[in-house]
């Protein structure tokens, strides 16, 4: 399985892009989308919590099951795990669930909400589904945030655990294949250069590689600061720094606010180069334990810009662009 | 709401809480629950206010964290890489010391620290509302229930308001300061234990439970059965049909327990800080969490902002400065030059890059003021706090960053 060389992110069938909230993990899947669309791909982009945030990401109105096609080739859809178990039941079982067994469907929804592994894999399993008709060319998932990817993807393998027998079982058994396939699965993990952000994706290499099948295929570190300062030039600084007053004098106003300005980009800088330090070791060395390939970390830029939508999607799309190759 | 205030013959002694704050607002609180969504320092603005609670007003403080990635246990310093261990559904006193290292001083109150062990939170549940051991032993080794209090996070959802109330039923602190669980939906929580009562009183389960019960395959479940067996398997199918039977015999206490969690939340004792950060997703997240927490009738005491840049970015005087700096870096260089000492040419790129940088931040500034104003639901207490240059890793961070959301 250990190529030489990596497999291009874009040219899996299935991503999933998870992250811990407040890290931009909605603003890379669509960005994603977008690079590949504009690759020529057909492509799904799912968003898993239903908030609306991907398609408005898009400026477009909330999506639902069914999905929408928001630019040429990017098709935004809105997982709904019950009318993924009403899909399931015609297309695999042909049952009609509006006509004739409607009772039926609200039994079993009303188990997918007791026993909520259930729920996890209508979610995955109509990825999947996606993947293995070959719909489009390439699924991108807005996934649960970093605390619940982990239960989603091994969710499969969960309910393979528990169900010996019956058409379930036969279900999840093609959904691990795709999972487990990494030339066709990836998971992307979308951090910043903070503390906690950090911590969480050093946590989450290890427990995807222990508890599922599926690779971790990217870390995405979004929000870099951009280092304020070249060599030497930090000691010309603080000597600037020290001479405030005389700085004042020569503009004609306080220079203050400037120079503590500089001084906190510095260290906000400064604070986070050293967590993205500790985010490449991390991954070597969770990498290395299990003898496998260390994830490509692929650097966004802190935007300094006004816009959030579109506007600002577009700008991560194309720092990833560039940091992919494209 | 709280207390009454200071009395005018009763000159308030300096240091005590102010009203209109969050000091004032946490004095007169039995229950803080941050919420809000994620990435925004939940767990830090919740060990920051229990750690100040327990340092300025002399109460036992008990800060309970929900979140698998065990943060509060980094933010104490009592794990150095945040793979936290240790800290167990158990509570822990936070040493004094550690607070005499950070401060000098002693705090006035004990501050205690707890983490939520959901499987083991759920097996404490099913312990207390099971009718008899045989009942008890069998839900405990029941697959579907080992899998959901174990492997499906969820369940997180219910059982931290459930040890919530149990914490505060003991009576053993004055205050109990809550981080809440990263749930999809923020406001996913509040709902849990409603949820959780109309689950166990569901006419649906039991018609579901009782025909499987008697296994006397009546016309109405059958082809229910049928079709089950076909897509979950026979085995599957029973200990599902397991797990409802044995639960439903805790029915009763379940509901009671869920009731009384829905009332704690919305007692006079208890109110909400909506916790967020300036970046539009957050904020529209925290919009709508505080109006659904108003909706509900439910106390929203504060909103606090938090890692919100220095308004110096957005003084206009000091965005015309700079931009006349950038403009002219080179003269100023050459007239700095006789008391720096350095290569102008250098100083020049230096002084561009200090205003490049100011005019930078101040979009970034400004974009966050606009989102501020974008929140319409105006709490009691609406604090603000400040990007911090370094990580809040200890105890002296911690009272850093609570010194500025009090006042």
């Amino acid at each position: 399985m250990a190529d030489a060389r990596p497999l291009p992110l874009l040219d899996r069938r299935l991503l999933f892009v998870t992250g811990k909230g407040g890290t931009g993990k909605t603003t890379v899947a669509a960005a994603l989308a977008q690079l590949a669309a504009g690759r020529g791909k057909h492509v799904l982009a799912c968003e898993v919590d239903a908030k609306g945030d991907l398609a408005a990401l898009f400026e477009a109105a909330p999506t639902d099951f069914a999905g929408r096609e928001v630019e040429p080739g990017v098709v935004v859809m809105s997982m709904d795990t019950e009318a993924s178990l009403r899909e399931y039941l015609k297309l695999q079982l042909r049952i009609p669930v509006a006509t004739r067994l409607g009772p039926l469907a609200r039994a079993l929804d009303f188990v997918a909400a007791a026993a909520p592994g259930v729920r996890e894999i209508l979610t995955v399993g109509k990825l999947c589904y996606e993947v293995r008709e070959r719909n489009y060319d390439l699924v991108v998932v807005d996934a649960a945030a970093t605390g619940h990817i982990v239960s989603q993807l091994a969710a499969p393998q969960a309910i393979n655990d528990l169900v010996k027998v019956g058409l379930i079982r036969s279900q999840t058994d093609w959904m691990l294949e795709i999972l487990s396939d990494p030339r066709r699965t990836g998971l992307v993990a979308v951090t910043t250069p903070e503390e906690m952000p950090v911590n969480e994706t050093l946590e989450l290499a290890g427990r995807v590689r222990a508890e599922t099948t599926v690779e971790l295929s990217a870390v995405v570190v979004n929000r870099v600061l951009p280092e304020l300062f070249g060599l030497h030039e930090e000691e010309v600084f603080d000597d600037v720094y020290a001479h405030a007053e005389e700085l004042s004098k020569l503009l004609g106003g306080d220079s203050g606010p400037l120079l503590e300005g500089a001084r906190l980009a510095v260290t906000m800088r400064r604070t986070r180069a050293g967590h993205l330090q500790r985010l490449r070791e991390g991954l070597v060395s969770d990498a290395e334990s299990a003898g496998a390939m260390t994830p490509p970390v692929l650097y966004v830029p802190y935007l300094f810009s006004r816009a959030h939508g579109l506007r600002s999607m577009r700008q991560v799309a194309a720092a990833l662009g560039e940091e992919l190759g494209l | 709401m709280g207390e009454p205030g200071p009395q005018p013959d009763d000159p308030a002694p300096p240091g005590r809480p102010k009203e209109g704050t969050l000091d004032g607002l946490v004095a007169s609180k039995e229950i803080v629950i941050a919420c809000g969504p994620g990435g925004v320092g939940k767990t830090t603005t919740a060990a920051a206010t229990a750690a100040m609670a327990a340092y300025h007003h002399g109460d036992r403080v008990l800060v309970l964290t929900i979140d698998p990635a065990r943060r509060l246990a980094d933010a104490l310093g009592l794990t150095s890489n945040g793979r936290g261990h240790g800290l167990g559904n158990s509570e822990r006193r936070i040493p004094d010391e550690v607070f005499r290292d950070a401060t000098g001083n002693s705090p006035r109150g004990e501050l205690w620290a707890a983490m939520l062990d959901t499987k083991e939170s759920w097996d404490a549940l099913v312990r207390r509302h099971a009718p008899d051991a045989r009942t008890r032993d069998k839900i405990l080794a029941n697959p579907l229930y080992r899998n959901i209090s174990g492997r499906f996070v969820q369940s997180h959802d219910y059982i931290a308001m459930e040890r919530l109330y149990e914490l505060h039923a003991q009576g053993k602190y004055d205050l109990i300061v809550v981080d809440t669980p990263p749930t999809r939906n923020a406001i996913d929580f509040l709902d849990a234990p409603a949820r959780m009562s109309d689950f166990f009183s569901s006419r649906l389960l039991r018609w579901l439970t009782a025909s499987y019960r008697s296994r006397v395959m009546n016309l109405a479940s059958r082809p229910f059965y049928q079709v089950a067996d076909r897509i979950l398997g026979t085995d599957f199918l029973a200990d599902i049909a397991e797990f409802f039977i044995l639960f439903q015999s805790m029915y009763a206490g379940f509901v009671e327990r869920a009731e009384a969690v829905t009332r704690l939340l919305s007692d006079w004792r208890t109110t909400f800080l909506v916790v967020s950060t300036l970046e539009a997703t957050p904020v529209r997240e925290a919009e709508y969490f505080a109006r659904a927490l108003v909706a509900r009738k439910l106390p929203l005491g504060a909103i606090v902002l938090n890692k919100v840049l220095p308004t110096y970015f957005r003084d206009r005087d000091a965005g015309s400065l700079a931009e006349q700096l950038r403009d002219g870096a080179g003269s100023v260089a050459d007239r700095l030059a006789g008391s720096l000492g350095t290569d102008p040419s250098l100083t020049a790129r230096v002084l561009q890059e200090v205003a490049e940088s100011f005019l930078n931040f101040g979009v970034v500034a400004r974009r966050e003021a606009e989102q501020q104003a974008e929140l319409a639901t105006r709490p009691e207490v609406l604090a603000s706090v400040p990007f911090f240059d370094a990580d809040i890793v200890d105890m002296e961070g911690l009272l850093r960053l609570g010194a500025t959301m009090w006042s």
